[in-house]
């Protein structure tokens, strides 16, 4: 029974931990480019944005497909739905460590990573949102989910602290103003990062109790 | 909503077979209740208990009850053409009399004692307009119903049940013998229906139930499985049997 549907699922699963993986890849060499001024990498992360692109459009295609030939219902439905939703999240995940590689690659002069103290830190919780989103979703995880939605309050806080940093460090000296304005856009990406990361969490519970946020969807 | 029909612990052996074992469960007036489950699970079994056409079966053996409207209708003084009025049935194969359209919806106000042709004319055209099919058959209403196609002749056996003015309508597998749009048809016709009318229909498209039906019932070999309101069934079933059918691992 169903093999050929089930193949097909199990295909939909292996696109989107693939597509997952290109994601923290992206991350993860965005901090390295960041963390070492490296412009090669950062130019490499954009470059490389195209194949999580292209990921997105594979699984989107492959879900319509399913939706359109097997009428998924219950569970099905809700794997199939939570595709579709989630590889937006992931995207856009993407597009943001492309946006951050954008930034560093037209960085002019030397900007540490530690100029503004927090950055590190939001950099820092915004990979492991994504690593443990990712992996929680794969294992369909929904006590680590639920971490992973209560840390995005710590990402909002530290850039509300960035943002106070930058406006100290603009007092003291006016000039740095543009260099001030790239790094308040990185955090800005940073914590977007992590609201993607929370909607993975939250359509993961979805896609397990066909609720979410405590409201019944299906 | 308000419960039209109730089974209580209702078992039913066939011989030795025991085909429907202590099913209970309600039917919600003007709702559309669909019974679903793979082939011999019971289902059909269940909706003849509800008017009783299992009667004629040989060997034969029902307890607990099946109430309408509170009364329970396998109560001894049940006079079960009064009963089957009330509670019509439409069945898989479209079934009409070699007769005239118009005799035939006129074939069971006949039987109940109305002569009347002004009344009866009325009861045709308005039996044949709530099934959807008076537009179609106007010019022709004395020409054979063996002349209609199935999608026709299954809305005229609606109409020929609608004619008997039933409370409750119960539909075998209404639509397995029709083409798409014609199904399509129906199950307009149905939702249409269930304002004044109480629906009960066996089906083994699922699509349909989770289309048409409020509520829905698995069943699997002879045990009601789960029952509920359609869209939790489809979407969230609670148990892992109804999960494993609905979507196709084993029936």
């Amino acid at each position: 029974m169903r093999k050929r549907f089930d193949e097909e699922l199990n295909k939909l699963n292996i696109d989107l931990t693939k597509m997952g993986h290109l994601v923290e890849i992206a991350i993860e060499n965005m901090i390295d480019a960041f963390k070492h001024q490296d412009k090669v990498l950062a130019k490499e992360i954009i470059t490389n944005d195209r194949l999580i692109n292209d990921m997105e459009r594979t699984i989107e295609s492959r879900s319509f497909s399913l939706i359109l030939t097997q009428q998924p219902i219950a569970t099905d439905l809700r794997n199939v739905t939570t595709a579709l939703k989630i590889v937006t999240d992931l995207e856009r995940i993407g597009d943001q460590a492309a946006d951050i590689a954008d930034i560093i690659l037209h960085f002019e002069g030397e900007h540490p990573y530690r100029t503004v103290e927090h950055i590190p830190t939001m950099a820092k919780k915004s990979r492991i949102m994504v690593h443990e989103a990712i992996d929680a979703f794969i294992k369909k995880d929904l006590s680590t989910a639920k971490m992973i939605i209560k840390m995005d309050d710590e990402i909002d806080e530290l850039f509300q602290e960035v943002k106070q940093e930058v406006v100290e460090i603009i007092q003291q000296n006016s000039e740095k103003i543009d260099y001030c304005i790239d790094f308040l856009m990185i955090a800005k990406y940073l914590e977007r990062i992590g609201d993607h990361a929370v909607n993975i969490c939250e359509w993961l519970e979805f896609n397990q109790t066909g609720t979410m946020n405590e409201q019944r969807l299906i | 909503m308000n419960t039209k029909i109730q089974a209580k612990n209702l078992d039913l052996f066939y011989g030795e077979k025991h085909a429907l074992k202590n099913v209970s469960l309600d039917i919600k007036e003007n709702a559309i209740t669909a019974f679903i489950g793979p082939s011999g699970c019971g289902k059909s079994t269940f909706l003849k208990t509800l008017n009783r056409m299992n009667d004629y079966v040989k060997n034969i053996k029902i307890t607990g009850e099946v109430t309408l409207d509170d009364e329970n209708i396998y109560d001894e003084r049940v006079d079960t053409t009064i009963l089957r009025k009330k509670v019509g049935m439409v069945f898989q194969q479209p079934n009409p009399f070699p007769m005239s359209i118009y005799d035939n919806v006129a074939y069971g106000p006949r039987i109940h004692g109305i002569k009347n042709k002004k009344q009866l004319d009325e009861i045709v055209e308005k039996s044949l307009k709530a099934a959807a099919l008076y537009e179609e058959v106007a010019d022709r209403l004395h020409t054979s119903a063996l002349g209609l196609s199935g999608g026709q002749q299954q809305r005229l056996c609606i109409a020929r049940c609608l004619a008997v003015e039933p409370e409750v309508i119960l539909l075998d597998e209404p639509t397995s013998a029709l083409d798409p749009i014609s199904t399509l048809k129906i199950e307009e016709l149905l939702m249409e229906l269930k304002e004044k009318y109480t629906i009960a229909i066996v089906t083994h498209n699922m699509q349909q139930a989770s289309r048409i039906a409020d509520y829905t019932a698995f069943f699997l070999v002879g045990e009601m499985v789960e029952y509920g309101r359609t869209k939790d069934l489809f979407s969230m079933p609670q148990d892992k049997r109804t999960e494993d059918y609905i979507t196709g691992r084993f029936g």
